[in-house]
């Protein structure tokens, strides 16, 4: 197809939609529903991974060493830990910082902190807080403490390490994070398999209308491209012009959204997952309109351009 | 130029539309096909345009044999061949001017010729002061003179009208013929079928009668006689 008939077949794509005023504007707003609902599974996609990266960010593993162990069995153990590839950091707390962070969270307390004087010495050991790249990989740290510990500590080295009494709540967890991500999956597949099914109709009734005019097409000599051409452009319209409504509408329900989960003291702001995930949403909607819209648009007219001889 | 040699479409059902259909038509003849609904006059002109092949026969166009073009021949034998149906289907989203245009546009014309062919074109059905037109804001008969114009206006070898004067009143039927006339006049074979008595009679050219999918009349200069 040379330049000319490329032209005219986008001109021709861009008069089908503007001058079918009543069938764009239907195609466009089940487009609109589609893209709204993959827009929906990319956004509460991003809004879970954030909510349990930060719960995650929370989780992690204390050894508290006893108070009066030397420095050195805390430090060695600390470069061990590192070299752990399930580590992500760990950091090291000295008695001494301990003390100070004690005083501080109970600066308002003065009964504990006379009660602290009388005692006359730190009665407060070092404490190692590991993090973990991801929190399947705790039971691993653990072993490998407990391992440690009966190797190269004696019994009294250190006072507990916190994993034993938090396991079943990172376990939890994991099952909560492993089940969310399966369930988000299944159901965002199940979604959007219905909306493109809609859209693939509504697009076959909106060429169906069409017929006569494709057999007309076919009956002054058009080519198949010549035909199909100019309603795969009208599709693609349908899925630029949806992306650009849902884009917009994006914007009053994140605000409104992100107030409504502000009265339940969640503080996530949809706002900025929109901003800071717009293109990537533009992006995505766009190409889901567009094949979308090409792809069926395509395979409707090709059933009335194949009229085959009898 | 135009010869269908002992040619019978026979359907699934069993239904015969034709039977062992022998016809000559020549360049330049002005041909009218008659017959009562179900003759075989649609199935004859579906052949001409490869819609339909032949259960036994063979259709020529000048030496070419219809029935064995690909696609893309398809594509270019209907370019050489005009048509005007009973119900002008225009396409209804494109105006009188886009409408004659696009004939033009699928044959690969460029747009300086478009600009030039179509005023041509629909002058001469008399139709330049409406190119802007929506085919919904013009009468039955404007209507199918629009398709007039889009069936001339590459030239074609043969212009098809199939039943042209059915949906219209004897005024605009007259008009219609009168510049079906003319087309033929300017060199183009014309092949008219219709149940218009007044139309066959008032022209004195050739008419062929069908009857049960036969030719069973053959006249230079006939009447309608049914």
């Amino acid at each position: 197809m040379n330049i000319i008939g490329f032209k005219r077949i986008l001109k021709s794509g861009w008069i089908n939609f503007t001058r079918n005023t009543f069938v764009s504007l239907s195609a466009v707003l089940v487009m609109v529903v589609m893209l709204f609902i993959i827009s929906g599974v990319i956004i509460t996609d991003r809004l879970l991974s954030e909510t349990l990266s930060s719960i995650e960010e929370k989780v992690d593993v204390n050894v508290y060493f006893n108070p009066d162990i030397d420095e050195s069995v805390a430090l060695s153990l600390e470069e061990q830990l590192k070299t752990l590839p399930e580590v992500e950091r760990v950091e090291y707390i000295s008695k001494e910082e301990a003390l100070e962070r004690f005083k501080e969270r109970h600066k308002e307390n003065q009964s504990t902190l006379s009660a602290l004087d009388e005692l006359g010495e730190n009665p407060l050991g070092a404490t190692l807080t590991i993090k973990a790249k991801n929190t399947s990989q705790y039971d691993s740290i653990a072993s490998f403490l407990k391992n440690y510990q009966s190797v190269n500590l004696s019994e009294n080295h250190i006072d507990k390490i916190n994993y034993f009494d938090n396991k079943q709540a990172i376990d939890t967890l994991n099952n909560v994070i492993d089940g969310s991500q399966k369930f988000g999956f299944i159901i965002s597949v199940i979604f959007i398999i219905i909306a493109i099914v809609i859209t693939l109709n509504t697009l076959r009734l909106a060429i169906y209308i069409s017929k006569n005019e494709i057999h007309v097409m076919n009956l002054v000599g058009a080519t198949e491209g010549y035909i199909r051409g100019p309603f795969i452009v009208t599709g693609a319209i349908y899925g630029i012009m949806a992306t650009f409504i849902v884009m917009l509408l994006l914007v009053p329900i994140s605000l409104w959204m992100t107030s409504i989960v502000q009265n339940f003291f969640i503080d996530v702001n949809f706002m900025d997952y929109y901003i800071q995930d717009f293109w990537r949403l533009v992006m995505w909607l766009l190409i889901s309109g567009i094949v979308t819209g090409a792809v069926a648009s395509s395979l409707a007219v090709r059933k009335y351009v194949n009229s085959k001889r009898r | 130029m135009i010869y269908f040699d002992q040619v019978s479409k026979i359907y699934d059902d069993e239904s015969i539309a034709l039977d062992n259909v022998t016809l000559l038509i020549e360049p330049q003849e002005f041909v009218s096909i008659v017959g009562h609904s179900g003759a075989g006059k649609t199935t004859l002109l579906k052949m001409l345009l490869a819609e339909e092949n032949p259960t036994n026969g063979s259709i020529s166009f000048e030496s070419t044999d219809i029935s064995s073009l690909t696609k893309k021949e398809i594509g270019k034998l209907r370019r050489r061949v005009g048509i005007v149906f009973q119900d002008f289907r225009l396409l209804p989203h494109k105006t009188v001017k886009e409408n004659v245009s696009f004939a033009m546009e699928v044959a690969g014309r460029t747009d300086e010729e478009i600009a030039s062919d179509v005023p041509y074109a629909l002058e001469l059905v008399n139709l330049i002061h409406k190119a802007n037109s929506f085919p919904d804001q013009l009468s039955g008969g404007e209507q199918q003179r629009v398709a007039i114009a889009r069936a001339l206006v590459n030239q074609p070898d043969v212009l098809i009208a199939d039943e042209p004067t059915g949906n219209l009143d004897p005024a605009n039927a007259y008009e219609i013929v009168q510049i079906l006339k003319k087309i033929n006049d300017i060199g183009t074979t014309v092949i008219l079928t219709t149940h218009n008595k007044g139309v066959i009679d008032e022209l004195g050219k050739r008419v062929i009668t069908m009857e049960g999918g036969k030719v069973i009349r053959d006249d230079q200069e006939g009447k309608y006689n049914l």
